[in-house]
C-alpha cells in the first residue's frame, strides 16, 4: 500500500490525466466547430461544397488515427515545418490537438447528420412555406432540433475522443497518461497490474459522468413527438 | 444515398433562374477555394523558398519502387491483416459469450458479464496494449507485441460486439420471445434457439463496420513496436529520409482497405434483412448502457415513429425494445424517457374522426320477441 502511495507522490498521475482532459476539451471545441461547418456544407445546395465535405468525412472515417498523429509530427512538423510554438512540449500538444480535431470532426459531422434524421420532414417544409431561405431554415429550424436529437451520438463521440487522446503518445506528447503508464511500468515492473488498474480506474471515473450526463441530457433535450 | 438526397433536397426549394445562377457562382467560388487549398499544399511541398522540397522524385521513388512493396508495405500489411483477422474472430467469440451472458436470466452471470463488458468499453485500447505488451514481455512470451495487439483489440471490440448482440436481441419484436415461451421453451432456450440466431443476422452489418475499427486500431500497434504497415512505412521512411512520402503511401493503403470494408457493410443490410425479424442496420446503434435500462437511442425511436405500417395510424407503443429487452418494471416511465409521450395530442386517437365500421344489421331482440309474441298470440288465436 505504501508503495502505491509512493507511486502517486513520485509520478504526476493527476497531471497526466489533466493533459488528456485538456487535449480532449480543446479538440472537442475545434472539432465541434469544424463538424458543424462540415454539416452545413454537406446539406447545402452547393454541390462542390457537398462533395468536399463528403470526401473529408469519408477520408477520416477510413483513416487510422495513429497514422494521422504520426503524420502531424513526422510529416507536418518535421518535413513541412508546421509549428505552433518554440517550446517543444507546447508545440507537440497543439499538433496532437490539430490531429485529434481533424479526425473527430468527421465523426461529429456524422453524429449531427444522424441527429438530422430525428427532425421530421414537415419541419423543413414548414420552414420553406414560411419563406425562410436555406441558411435561415437550417440555422433556426433544423439544426437546433438536430442538435437535440444527436446528444447521444455526440456524447459517444466525446467518450471516444477522450479515449483517443491517449494516442497523442504517437504525436510525442510525453506527459499524457499512456506514456506515463509506460514509463511507470518500466521502473516498477512488480506492481504492473496495480499501475494498470490505477489508470483504468481513472478513465472509468472520467467516462461514467460523461455517459450519465449524455443519457440525462439526451432524455431531457429530446423533442417529444 | 437516397436518404441523403431527400434530406438535402427538402431543405431548399427547386431553385429558379436567379437561384441557379447564385448556386453556380457559389459552386465556382467553392471550387476555387478547393483548388487554392490544393495549390497552397503543393507549394508547401514544392521547392524552396515557399516549400520544403518534398515533391522531388528522388524522395518518391524509394517510397514507390518494387523493393519498397516487397520488403516493407506488403509484409507490414500482412502483419496488420494477421492481427486484425485473429482479433476479429476472438472478439466475436468474446462478444457472443458476454453478450449472451448479459441476457441470461441468472443475476450473477448478468452482473459479472456487465462489469467485464463495461470495463473493457471504458478503458482506452492503447492502455490495454501497453499493459499487455509489458506484461507479456516480462512473462517472456514470444511475439509479445503481436499478442498484446490482438488481446487488446479482442477485449475492446469484443465488448462492442457484446453490446451489438444485446441490442440485436433487444430489437427483435417481443412476439418472438412470447411465441417461443408459449411453445414451452424456457427463457434460456428461447434466447439460444430463437433470439440470438436472429440477432446475429441483424448485427452482421454492424459487425463489419466494427471490422473497419479493428483494422484502424491495429495501427496503434506501431506505438508498442509491432511491425505493422505503419511501423514498416516509418522504417522505410527513416532509411531514405522520405517519411512523408512513405506515410502517404501507407495512408492510401489503409484507406483503400477500410473503404472497401465500409462499402461491404453498407451493402449487407439489404441481404440480411430477409433472415431476421430485427432491423439490420450498418451503423451500430450506439447503446448507452449507463442509466438507461432499455438502451433506447433517440434516433431509433424517431425513425420508428416515422413508420406507419400498413398505412395505418402511428403506433401507440414501441414494439421494439431497443437494447436489452429487459424493462418490465416501470415501462411507462421508460417509454416516456425514450422519447415517446403518451399524452401528446398527435398520438392520441382523434375521437371525432373515429370511423366505426358498418356492421350488418342484426334483428332487434325486442322486435323479434314481439314477433314471437305475436306468433304465440296467433297460435293462441
Amino acid at each position: 500500500m505504501s508503495e502505491f502511495l509512493q507511486l502517486f507522490t513520485q509520478y504526476n498521475i493527476i497531471g497526466a490525466f489533466w493533459v488528456n482532459i485538456q487535449l480532449t476539451l480543446w479538440s472537442a471545441l475545434f472539432s465541434l466547430i469544424l463538424g458543424v461547418l462540415l454539416l452545413m456544407m454537406r446539406i447545402s445546395p452547393i454541390s462542390s461544397l457537398r462533395g468536399l465535405a463528403g470526401a473529408y468525412v469519408e477520408f477520416f472515417k477510413n483513416m487510422p488515427l495513429t497514422i494521422i498523429m504520426v503524420f502531424m509530427v513526422l510529416g507536418a512538423y518535421a518535413q513541412l515545418k508546421l509549428t505552433f510554438s518554440d517550446k517543444f512540449v507546447v508545440n507537440f500538444f497543439w499538433l496532437a490537438v490539430t490531429g485529434l480535431s481533424l479526425y473527430t470532426a468527421a465523426f461529429v459531422c456524422e453524429s449531427l447528420r444522424s441527429g438530422m434524421n430525428t427532425v421530421p420532414l414537415g419541419q423543413a417544409e414548414a420552414a420553406r412555406a414560411l419563406g425562410l431561405g436555406f441558411f435561415q431554415s437550417a440555422t433556426e429550424v433544423i439544426l437546433p432540433q438536430a442538435f437535440r436529437g444527436s446528444v447521444a451520438p455526440l456524447g459517444n463521440t466525446l467518450i471516444a475522443l477522450l479515449k483517443n487522446s491517449t494516442v497523442a503518445a504517437a504525436a510525442s506528447v510525453a506527459t499524457e497518461t499512456s506514456s506515463l503508464m509506460s514509463t511507470m511500468i518500466e521502473f516498477h515492473a512488480n506492481s504492473i497490474v496495480g499501475i494498470f488498474l490505477i489508470f483504468a480506474l481513472g478513465y472509468i471515473i472520467l467516462i461514467i459522468p460523461i455517459g450519465l450526463l449524455t443519457t440525462a441530457l439526451s432524455n431531457k433535450l429530446a423533442v417529444r413527438r | 444515398m437516397d436518404n441523403n438526397q431527400t434530406e438535402t433536397s427538402v431543405l431548399f426549394d427547386e431553385p429558379g433562374p436567379r437561384g441557379k445562377r447564385n448556386i453556380r457562382i457559389a459552386n465556382w467560388i467553392g471550387g476555387i477555394v478547393v483548388v487554392a487549398l490544393a495549390v497552397l499544399i503543393l507549394m508547401r511541398l514544392h521547392n524552396p523558398p515557399d516549400g520544403e522540397n518534398q515533391l522531388d522524385w528522388q524522395l518518391w521513388l524509394p517510397a514507390l519502387d518494387f523493393e519498397a512493396w516487397t520488403d516493407f508495405y506488403l509484409p507490414g500489411l500482412w502483419m496488420t491483416i494477421k492481427a486484425a483477422a485473429v482479433a476479429v474472430v476472438g472478439s466475436m467469440i468474446f462478444g457472443l459469450l458476454f453478450g449472451i451472458g448479459r441476457l441470461l436470466p441468472s443475476n450473477i452471470l448478468k452482473g459479472v458479464s456487465s462489469v467485464i463488458v463495461e470495463f473493457c468499453r471504458a478503458v482506452p485500447v492503447l492502455m490495454f496494449m501497453i499493459f499487455f505488451w509489458r506484461f507479456f514481455a516480462f512473462a517472456g512470451v514470444k511475439g509479445a507485441s503481436y499478442w498484446a495487439v490482438v488481446l487488446a483489440l479482442i477485449l475492446y471490440n469484443g465488448s462492442v460486439v457484446a453490446e451489438l448482440v444485446r441490442s440485436g436481441v433487444g430489437n427483435l419484436p417481443g412476439g418472438q420471445r412470447e411465441a417461443s415461451l408459449a411453445l414451452g421453451l424456457t427463457r434460456t432456450q428461447s434466447l439460444m434457439k430463437i433470439e440470438v440466431p436472429q440477432a446475429l443476422y441483424a448485427m452482421l452489418p454492424a459487425a463489419v463496420t466494427q471490422l473497419v475499427v479493428v483494422l484502424k486500431d491495429t495501427a496503434l500497434g506501431s506505438i508498442i513496436m509491432y511491425t505493422d504497415l505503419l511501423q514498416e512505412s516509418r522504417r522505410l521512411g527513416s532509411m531514405y529520409f522520405n517519411i512523408l512520402q512513405t506515410l502517404v503511401v501507407a495512408g492510401v493503403i489503409y484507406f483503400i482497405v477500410c473503404w472497401m470494408l465500409s462499402e461491404l457493410a453498407e451493402w449487407l443490410p439489404s441481404r440480411m434483412q430477409t433472415r431476421t425479424a430485427a432491423p439490420a442496420e450498418a451503423e451500430p446503434m450506439a447503446p448507452i448502457a449507463i442509466m438507461d435500462a432499455s438502451n433506447v437511442n433517440q434516433i431509433a425511436v424517431a425513425k420508428e415513429l416515422g413508420e406507419d405500417h400498413y398505412g395505418g395510424a402511428p403506433r401507440r407503443y414501441h414494439v421494439r425494445h431497443r437494447g436489452s429487452n429487459a424493462t418490465a418494471r416501470g415501462w411507462r416511465k421508460d417509454r416516456y424517457m425514450q422519447g415517446y409521450d403518451p399524452n401528446h395530442p398527435d398520438i392520441l386517437p382523434d375521437q371525432h374522426h373515429i370511423e366505426l365500421p358498418e356492421f350488418p344489421e342484426l334483428p332487434h331482440p325486442k322486435s323479434s320477441k314481439t314477433k314471437k309474441d305475436d306468433k304465440g298470440d296467433k297460435d293462441k288465436q
